[in-house]
């Protein structure tokens, strides 16, 4: 297995939060991985992408050209990465902030409307990028429920050990999500 | 019989290589004399400069770091984060500390570094040949203005000590001259209490030292001193500028 | 071995810590800050000095001071206040005081950015300072800096090091040192200096490393160090796929530079390309050691662009057959 995934959306969204959770829990997994961050000198309401490497062969280039994967929780993310897609790879959409999926006829998409089901569902909007990992993980399962939350206790700790509870439910809710999808017969297809 | 005066054990039998009625040589032998009336030459650390006062780490027997023109403070600084219980000094000159290394003065003396230093402040830079230095008189012809200091283009004399004062870091400054028996024993009192105020961990200390450059200022030695007395010391006041709560009066 | 993710900043630093880094000195600037921050913590809990200069001079110096007295010092900082440190770094070397200095570069000149960059490469390996003079250069494998990768910390194995019978402490009865950075006599400067230079040479004989990955019978040589090496073993990676036979001479040290290795390899394939994230630098060390036998080519990015692995395998497929390399699968 060698997959390149790459997470891109406005700062302050947790797009590098998102992708360390998916590394740490791909290196718990035993797999080879690497993260790296590309972002603008502003700390927030910037621009953010991070590629994410999950191999079971050591890791040449950490950055991708045409990731597998690639995750967009805003607009302007979608336009620059939406492209770069491999064919036939997968392009996850943070549907409540992102209108159409761009012009990849090739690609599967995977609309989740993440900003909604934060607030409703997990009651705080900023676990958006908990549960779009977690409709990710659900639907291409790249990594071990168990192994995200060992993740979230290793990156989360000390004072920080109280967020654990409510990412997991991000990623919980991410995950019903795509299970109630496919229960109601929602199947994805390649791009209209 | 009774031994009234010699050579501070601290001090080689060496001449100095200064010119005549350059006051360098003057200001190490206190130094050194107070060195071994403190006994602390077994842990103290001399931190060389750039200029004249290079030749010090060749006359007073301690360890000595040679380091860059300016940076002293920073080194004296490295020094004492590594071993707390040597005690440390730097030696500059004017161009030295307060125009090249003004940086690394403040900013030692804004920690409150527990070091000392000593400047001799001659209003010209000596070893470069008689150019301008920060602390040159208004007026005062040099190699580079040679139709004298002037405000417009090269603005006032520096008064480091005064600046440094104002630090809540600093402990004790002083500002000195050797221009006479009583003046130099006071100087002696000043380098005393700088090493005193560091010994006592009560922060840094500094004291200037006006001295005569004959041959930069183009006078006979007696002339320079005159000199010094009406004009070096009428723009730098002489005497305990800032004298910290804490900080020693034995003497 | 527990694993442990980790930018690659994180990871100096720890390692520093582990390596019994006594005193850190540096100034905050971007992609290196991360260093600072975790020493700030980490090394008073084990009872190290940290201090935040008030400038890149000004901790270089204080390196300076520290590495007087004997103890194992630290500092770190990119591009810019690499260049400021450069003055105190030439007094190190003239002094012989050892010290560690990371650089993790960005992209210049100027301000530049703080994208990655190899643009350093020449300041570093050239000396960088005032004087006649050269310094270790390791180059690391990978973009560190913002990078995270999973880290496995081993026990640090040194040789016995020798008695710092140099170093500064007060007297304490012996007699006097000095650590000294100048000779005014022209007769001993030049002794200085060949001193130096017999250093340099020992450092050559004894101090080279690099890393060979690839095809043990290459048609095409790539050369690159850090980052670059990284995407050029996709490349040979890639390459093997397409049946292209390539190999990678990887400099870990970029001074000395493994000069001998390079040109045993080049011969041998016939061809070498270069890559590099600025406009040739270490390309005039690869030419040197090739001594013209063979040619060397060239594909360089800069500004913190960073070249990709499909344009790289295209100028690699654009050499092999531009040269008449034939290759299994045809060209």
């Amino acid at each position: 297995m060698h997959v390149e995934t790459v997470i891109a959306g406005f700062g302050g969204q947790g797009i590098l939060f998102l992708g360390r959770v998916l590394a740490t829990a791909g290196m718990i997994g035993g797999y080879h991985v690497s993260w790296y961050p590309s972002y603008g000198p502003e700390m927030r309401g910037g621009t953010a992408n991070c590629t994410v490497i999950l191999s079971d062969q050591e890791i040449g280039s950490t950055i991708s050209d045409h990731p597998d994967i690639v995750v967009v929780t805003n607009q302007p993310a979608l336009l620059r990465f939406g492209p770069l897609v491999k064919e036939e790879g997968l392009l996850v959409i943070n549907s409540s902030l992102v209108r159409g999926t761009g012009h990849c006829p090739t690609v599967e998409v995977l609309n989740v409307p993440g900003n909604e089901i934060a607030g409703a569902m997990v009651g705080d909007p900023r676990t958006l990028n908990m549960v779009i990992l977690g409709a990710l993980v659900a639907h291409r399962p790249l990594v071990w429920e168990e192994d995200m939350r060992l993740a979230l206790e290793e990156i989360l700790s000390g004072k920080k050990r109280e967020l654990i509870e409510i990412n997991f439910q991000a990623l919980d809710a991410g995950k019903k999500f795509i299970r109630e999808r496919r229960d109601a017969g929602v199947s994805e297809r390649p791009n209209e | 019989m009774k031994t009234v005066f010699e050579r501070p054990h601290s001090l080689f039998d060496l001449p100095y290589p200064y010119c005549p009625g350059c006051h360098h040589g003057l200001a190490q032998r206190l130094i050194a004399e107070v060195i071994d009336e403190l006994s602390i030459s077994d842990r103290t650390i001399g931190v060389g400069p750039v200029g004249c006062s290079v030749y010090i780490y060749e006359h007073i027997d301690v360890d000595f770091v040679m380091g860059a023109h300016g940076r002293s403070p920073a080194i004296a600084t490295g020094i004492k984060r590594s071993r707390p219980g040597t005690i440390v000094f730097s030696y500059q000159g004017d161009g030295d500390i307060a125009a090249i290394g003004t940086a690394e003065i403040i900013h030692a003396a804004n920690r409150g570094e527990n070091i000392s230093c000593f400047f001799i402040n001659n209003a010209i830079y000596g070893m470069t040949g008689g150019q301008m230095a920060p602390t040159s008189l208004l007026g005062q012809k040099t190699q580079t203005s040679p139709r004298g200091r002037k405000v417009q283009t090269e603005g006032y004399p520096f008064h480091l000590c005064e600046m440094l004062a104002v630090s809540e870091g600093s402990a004790y400054i002083a500002r000195v001259a050797l221009t006479n028996p009583r003046l130099i024993k006071k100087a002696k009192e000043a380098i005393r209490k700088a090493f005193l105020t560091q010994i006592e961990e009560q922060g840094f200390s500094l004291v200037e030292i006006l001295s005569p450059c004959p041959t930069n200022w183009r006078l006979p030695p007696l002339e320079a001193v005159k000199w010094l007395e009406e004009h070096l010391m009428a723009t730098y006041r002489i005497g305990e500028i800032k004298v910290k709560e804490g900080v020693t009066n034995a003497c | 071995m527990k694993r442990i993710l980790m930018k690659g900043n994180e990871a100096i630093a720890e390692a520093a810590v582990r390596a019994g880094c006594d005193l850190y000195f540096g100034y905050p600037i971007t992609p290196q800050t991360e260093i600072s921050e975790y020493l700030s913590s980490r090394l008073p809990e084990e009872g190290k000095v940290f201090l935040q200069a008030e400038s890149e001079i000004a901790a270089i110096y204080m390196v300076y001071g520290a590495a007087a007295v004997g103890k194992r010092v630290l500092t770190s900082s990119s591009g810019p206040g690499i260049s400021l440190k450069q003055e105190g770094i030439s007094y190190l070397v003239s002094a012989e005081l050892p010290a560690v200095i990371v650089n993790m570069s960005r992209g210049g000149p100027g301000l530049g950015n703080i994208q990655p960059s190899q643009s350093d490469y020449f300041q570093a390996v050239k000396g960088g300072g005032h004087g006649d003079y050269k310094t270790i250069v390791l180059a690391p494998d990978g973009m560190l800096g913002q990078m995270m990768e999973p880290v496995v910390f081993t026990e640090p194995q040194f040789d016995p090091l020798p008695p710092k019978d140099w170093a500064v402490s007060g007297k304490e009865g012996r007699k006097r040192r000095f650590i000294i950075c100048f000779a005014l006599d022209p007769q001993e400067l030049e002794k200085v200096n060949q001193a130096l230079q017999e250093k340099f040479r020992a450092m050559e004989r004894n101090e080279i490393r690099y890393e060979i990955f690839g095809d043990e019978h290459p048609d095409l040589l790539l050369v690159g160090y850090g980052t670059v090496a990284r995407i050029l073993k996709s490349v040979v990676r890639e390459g093997a796929r397409k049946g292209l036979r390539l190999a990678l001479v990887r400099p870990i040290t970029l001074y000395p530079f493994p000069s001998a290795v390079m040109k045993e390899k080049a011969v041998q394939a016939g061809r070498v390309i270069d890559v590099e994230m600025n406009h040739g630098q270490m390309l005039e060390d690869v030419r040197l050691a090739v001594e013209g036998r063979v040619p060397v080519h060239f594909y360089g990015r800069s500004g913190g662009m960073i070249p990709t692995v499909e344009d790289t395998l295209q100028k690699v497929m654009d050499i092999l057959s531009r040269e008449g390399v034939k290759h299994e699968n045809g060209i």
